[in-house]
């Protein structure tokens, strides 16, 4: 006596195999959902903000005529602003995870550092702002200068930038360094010779992710106390300054009183989403062309 | 004068030494005195006591886990990689004891060569693979890095085979080649002892001869210690022979001697494959 009867699985199969199409469905619509809204997103804003996007539109300096308005002074500002946030955190980045992942030892004090650093990606961009409004503009009397600001950005990818980097060190399998180690190699010369050229692909792809986060991030930077008066072009990191996401907020806010600012805000957004899509398209080059097979 | 008084004076020392020992008249590399290690709670190697001796192949052998390739990796210190290892007693390496912390373990390695189980060169140019040690170790001249390469690389019995294509990347090498590879790289750090764990178990048959062959060069130069999974390996290649079992040496002597006649009936149970 067999105890699966064949011919009630039979009878029961039609409405097995149906259940699955529903589960299959059902997921494909959640799926679906975020590229329809963002499908929706990406033709609204092209369809306000297509027709104003010309050479004068970039190359102009803000302006209250809608018609002379353009977004160099946000370009170069978001420009100076990575110039200081790359190096910033690739450094701080890069430094930690080296600390966490080869030298410190495993343990309480790691562990701690570990959790809070991981806790430290989870904090509102908001209260980054504040920190930065706290530390940089008002204690070092910096004021809202790009340093100010490309300190304050710096510090809120900063986790991810350490994240990321742990991640790609940890990728460096441990036959690699036995050998070098086997050697006489010290630590340093071992990470430097071996972690770090095998780790940077997956290094620079996390950062590059975490600086396109940094480039469509709006809060901390309105609240350091970016001007949205008409301001100078900025020529350098001691310059105030404005960048396409804030830009993009104040023109929204204001549509009210200008119609016209909606179209300027939709153009801008159409120049900031095709920026992140290059940088992210640099990451996943980076990621497939440079990736090691073991 | 004074020079061959002093040459007189060293060869009689060696003689002396050759009168307390009369088992081999070879110098003692490692000499490993009540070695115990633990990995947290678990007694891993227990109260070893081992003389290597130079210019002979010293192989290890012994069913998986019973600390034949923990103790190959104390001897370069390699071990201490794990957090939780403890360790007691002496390895006198060349009369240093090398478990002494003021022995730097960077200066050991570097004496000390080690070829690993699964072939591990590094993403790199063959060059540069061969030419890591002793970069590390300060040589910047190009004539005499290209000069240790060569060197390295026809001591691995590698040269011909890869003379051509010094700059391509080692990953593009058969599994046999890279093993020989790691072997210049250990080569080329003009190390005393070779540590060989397992350097065969990757390999097909084939590229296994050409280790042992290898082997059988590389001891007019160097003395070396090889953990190996093959009883017949063992046999074919070494002079002397250890059999390790739960952490304890239960049988070390000249490898002829134990396999053909040994004292221990769980040395001759292994070997004769009833077990392991």
């Amino acid at each position: 006596m067999k105890s699966i009867d064949h011919n009630l699985v039979q009878k029961k199969m039609g409405s097995r195999l149906l259940r699955n199409k529903m589960a299959k469905l059902l997921f494909m619509l959640a799926t679906l959902f975020g590229l329809l809204v963002l499908i929706v997103l990406i033709y609204r804003v092209i369809r306000d903000g297509a027709a104003w996007i010309d050479f004068d539109f970039i190359n102009n300096k803000l302006s209250t005529d809608p018609e002379r308005a353009g977004i160099m002074g946000a370009i170069l500002g978001t420009f100076w602003l990575m110039l200081v946030v790359a190096p910033v955190t690739m450094i701080l980045g890069i430094g930690t995870a080296i600390y966490l992942e080869e030298y410190a030892k495993k343990g309480k004090l790691q562990t701690i550092i570990q959790t809070n650093i991981s806790n430290l990606a989870g904090v509102p961009s908001v209260v980054f702002g504040l920190l930065g409004l706290t530390v940089f503009v008002r204690g070092m009397d910096l004021g809202n200068i790009v340093l100010a600001g490309g300190l304050t950005m710096a510090l809120l990818v900063l986790p991810v930038v350490v994240v990321a980097a742990q991640e790609a060190i940890r990728a460096v399998p441990g036959f690699l360094r036995e050998a070098s180690y086997g050697m006489g190699a010290t630590k340093w010369q071992t990470i430097k010779n071996v972690v770090l050229p095998a780790s940077l692909p997956g290094i620079l792809t996390g950062t590059i992710l975490a600086l396109s986060r940094a480039i469509g991030e709006t809060a901390p930077l309105v609240v350091i106390g970016i001007p949205a008066l008409l301001i100078p072009l900025p020529d350098g990191i001691f310059d105030k300054f404005t960048i396409l996401p804030v830009q993009i907020y104040y023109w929204t806010l204001d549509s009210a009183l200008v119609a016209e600012y909606t179209n300027l805000a939709a153009a801008t957004i159409v120049i900031l989403l095709v920026v992140l899509f290059l940088m992210n398209s640099v990451a996943i080059f980076i990621r497939n062309k440079f990736q090691q097979r073991y | 004068m004074s020079v061959l008084a002093k040459n007189k004076g060293f060869q009689v020392v060696t003689s002396m030494e050759e009168a307390k020992n009369p088992m081999s008249s070879k110098k003692i590399v490692y000499d490993t005195k009540d070695l115990n290690l633990w990995y947290g709670e678990d007694h891993a190697l227990k109260n070893i006591n081992l003389s290597i001796y130079e210019n002979e192949v010293t192989a290890i052998i012994g069913p998986s886990g019973c600390g034949k390739s923990t103790y190959i990796k104390t001897l370069n210190r390699m071990v201490e990689l794990i957090p939780v290892v403890r360790i007691s007693g002496e390895i006198m390496y060349r009369e240093r004891n090398i478990l002494d912390h003021s022995f730097k373990v960077e200066d050991l390695r570097t004496r000390v060569g080690m070829v690993f189980q699964k072939p591990n060169p590094f993403p790199k140019s063959i060059y540069e693979n061969v030419a890591y040690g002793p970069k590390i170790h300060g040589i910047r001249d190009k004539k005499t890095l290209d000069e240790i390469v060569e060197k390295s690389l026809k001591g691995a019995a590698i040269w011909d085979e890869v003379k051509d294509r010094l700059n391509e990347n080692a990953y593009g090498l058969s599994g046999g080649q890279q093993q020989r590879l790691c072997i210049a790289r250990a080569l080329a750090i003009e190390p005393d002892v070779i540590l060989m764990d397992e350097p065969t178990s990757a390999l097909d048959p084939i590229s296994t001869l050409k280790v042992e062959e290898l082997v059988q060069e590389l001891k007019k130069d160097f003395s070396i210690i090889i953990v190996t999974h093959n009883m017949q390996q063992a046999a074919r290649i070494s002079d002397k022979t250890a059999f390790f079992l739960s952490g304890e040496v239960v049988e070390f002597g000249k490898t002829d001697q134990i396999f053909s006649t040994p004292f221990d009936k769980r040395t001759e149970d292994y070997i004769t494959g009833r077990f392991g």
